[in-house]
């Protein structure tokens, strides 16, 4: 077999892997098909990695099987975290795709034998500078999910203009080397600007902005990729890189879309720090509030139930509780569903992954669209954990910080009932008019332990009645 | 500019256009396993990383592919089992055991 021939072998087997790439992509369109997407993504990998490995321009083994076996090492425990980690595991997956591809792209440079032409040098600069921006700000976001980093926003006067005044000095760098390519030693400077781009961008942007956030850092990773495609004269690198991105970006647009915000408005205008002064100006209201005893009795006599998890549930760990609350109304012919905001929690998706991770159906889980015109037929919408999401204010208040808002109407609901653990309001300092409602009932306390303490009370009371 | 750039933009175009179609058909249930799936897919740039890897031309390009090998690896092996765990987890109340 000549050389040639070989290479042909390969780039089929590459056409094998892109197709089931695709088709992996489709089958994630339900969940009843969802896990042959995972298979046929895997076949597809594995099939490209196996035959990579016969390319006759690997001509050394040891430095590619360490890594791959470090690399297993690594992906297995990651594989493996709790589903409350899963955001911060996505950022983090995030930063790993965008420095192995900014690697690539640096390694590409220096290999330089022959000299770089122009466009060549444009397309490495780019791709680099994407995937080291996209590297670093993937670090900070994934700090901030896991609290090592704080979760509100870090801003100081003039940010933005020194966040953009380092993007376009990575940038003039990149059209110097362009003019250039001779001028080696502005490269590595190129880097460094780049990445400490990425921390500028990410570093402004409080927990509550994630979702976009995470979706966009998808995006980055993605281009990253196909970018390195085109600098490799790679096809299946510029299929899978545009499948990555395109789903990063369309999952941006429906994140900026569930917050009435625009990209720019979501990178640039630190969100959550204005209202803090605003905050300060609101008179005494009433707030009712009820014990479990009350909560239960309320529940256990209701027909239909809409329970609305937000990141605070997740912060609780109080899926299970929650599950067990939803056996318990179930199985007195209570009808209970959830409802779905879609940048509820810190990742899109977030609240479907835990709710089902504690075995809730998935037919139960309802989005916000689909769920919104029943509230005023629910006897009770019980707000656990959320917010934001919930808050009138987004649909009468043109003051507001979130007017315009799509948000769930539990408002509407016969009865509300909000577990928090105090009237504090969260890091974005808005004020919520749904706990001062008549029909609203403050459920003071821990998610988990209220939850439960529900739970014991309907069940008790169901002993007695037997 | 380079007959390559074409038609790799052709290729781009047309993967951005399957891309649109087929995750915008993604039930929105499965956000989060489609961001950890495709974080996996795109993980295939350890096929780059491999060949940089294992050509060894100079020792920073050896090293600089060999850490690309490694997170990128992590990220197909993290990204598949995580997705496959999660997929797993949605069930309808037909099929609910307990």
């Amino acid at each position: 077999m000549t050389g040639l021939e070989l290479q042909q072998y390969l780039d089929f087997a590459y056409i094998v892997a892109v197709v089931l790439f695709i088709l992996s992509l489709k089958f994630l369109s339900s969940p009843t098909t969802a896990r042959w997407g995972v298979l046929a993504g895997e076949i597809g990998a594995a099939i490209a990695v196996v035959v990579t490995l016969f390319n006759p321009e690997v001509a050394h083994y040891k430095w590619v099987l360490i890594p791959l076996i470090i690399g297993a090492g690594v992906g297995v425990p990651l594989g493996l975290v709790q589903m409350t980690a899963v955001p911060q595991r996505t950022a983090l997956s995030h930063a790993f795709g965008a420095l192995s591809a900014a690697m690539i792209g640096i390694a590409e440079f220096y290999v330089g034998t022959t000299p770089v032409t122009r466009f060549a040098m444009g397309e490495i600069s780019l791709e680099v500078i994407i995937g080291s921006l996209t590297f670093t700000g993937s670090l900070i976001a994934a700090g901030k999910l896991q609290e090592i980093l704080p979760q509100r926003p870090i801003v100081y006067r003039g940010q933005n203009i020194v966040s953009l005044s380092v993007l376009a000095g990575a940038l003039a760098l990149a059209v110097a080397l362009v003019v250039n390519p001779g001028n080696t030693l502005l490269f590595p400077i190129m880097v460094v600007v780049a990445l400490i781009f990425g921390v500028l961008l990410v570093t402004p942007i409080g927990g509550a902005d994630m979702p976009t956030v995470i979706s966009l850092l998808n995006s980055y990773a993605g281009l990253s990729a196909a970018l390195l495609g085109f600098v490799l004269n790679s096809k299946v690198l510029v299929v899978a890189g545009a499948l990555d991105g395109s789903s990063g970006f369309i999952l941006s647009v429906i994140m900026c879309k569930a917050m009435n915000r625009s990209f720019t408005n979501v990178m640039f205008g630190a969100f959550g720090q204005v209202q803090v002064a605003a905050a300060g100006a609101k008179e005494e209201r009433v707030v009712r509030s009820a014990s479990a005893e009350d909560a239960a009795s309320i529940l256990g006599v209701a027909d239909k139930v809409v329970i609305v998890p937000g990141y605070g549930m997740a912060v609780a760990q109080a899926q299970h509780k929650v599950r067990e609350l939803y056996d318990v109304l179930t199985k007195k012919g209570v009808d209970v569903r959830f409802a779905i905001h879609p940048v509820a929690g810190r990742m899109p998706g977030h609240m479907n992954v835990l709710l089902a991770e504690a075995d809730i159906p998935y037919d139960r889980l309802i989005e916000m669209d689909e769920i919104n015109g029943d509230f005023p037929q629910t006897d009770v919408a019980l707000v656990i954990g959320a917010n934001d999401v919930t808050n009138p204010a987004a649909r009468t208040d043109a003051s507001s910080p979130i007017y315009g808002m799509p948000i769930l109407d539990v408002d509407k609901a016969r009865t509300v009932m909000v577990i928090k653990r105090s009237m504090n309001p969260g890091f974005a300092g808005i004020d919520n008019p749904l706990y001062y409602l008549d029909n609203t009932l403050m459920l003071f306390g821990d998610a988990k332990q209220f939850v439960n303490s529900i739970v014991r009370e309907l069940t008790g009371a169901g002993a007695a009645h037997g | 500019m380079p007959p390559d750039f074409i038609s790799n933009l052709y290729v781009f175009i047309l993967a951005g256009f399957v891309g649109f179609g087929v995750i915008r058909a993604v039930s929105p249930l499965l956000h989060t396993p489609l961001m950890s799936l495709t974080n996996a897919l795109d993980a295939i740039v350890v096929v780059a990383a491999i060949i940089i890897a294992g050509r060894q031309e100079t020792q920073l390009t050896t090293v600089l592919g060999a850490i690309a090998v490694a997170a990128s690896f992590s990220n197909m092996v993290g990204g598949f089992l995580i997705t496959a765990r999660m997929v797993r987890m949605f069930k309808s109340r037909g099929s609910k055991q307990s």
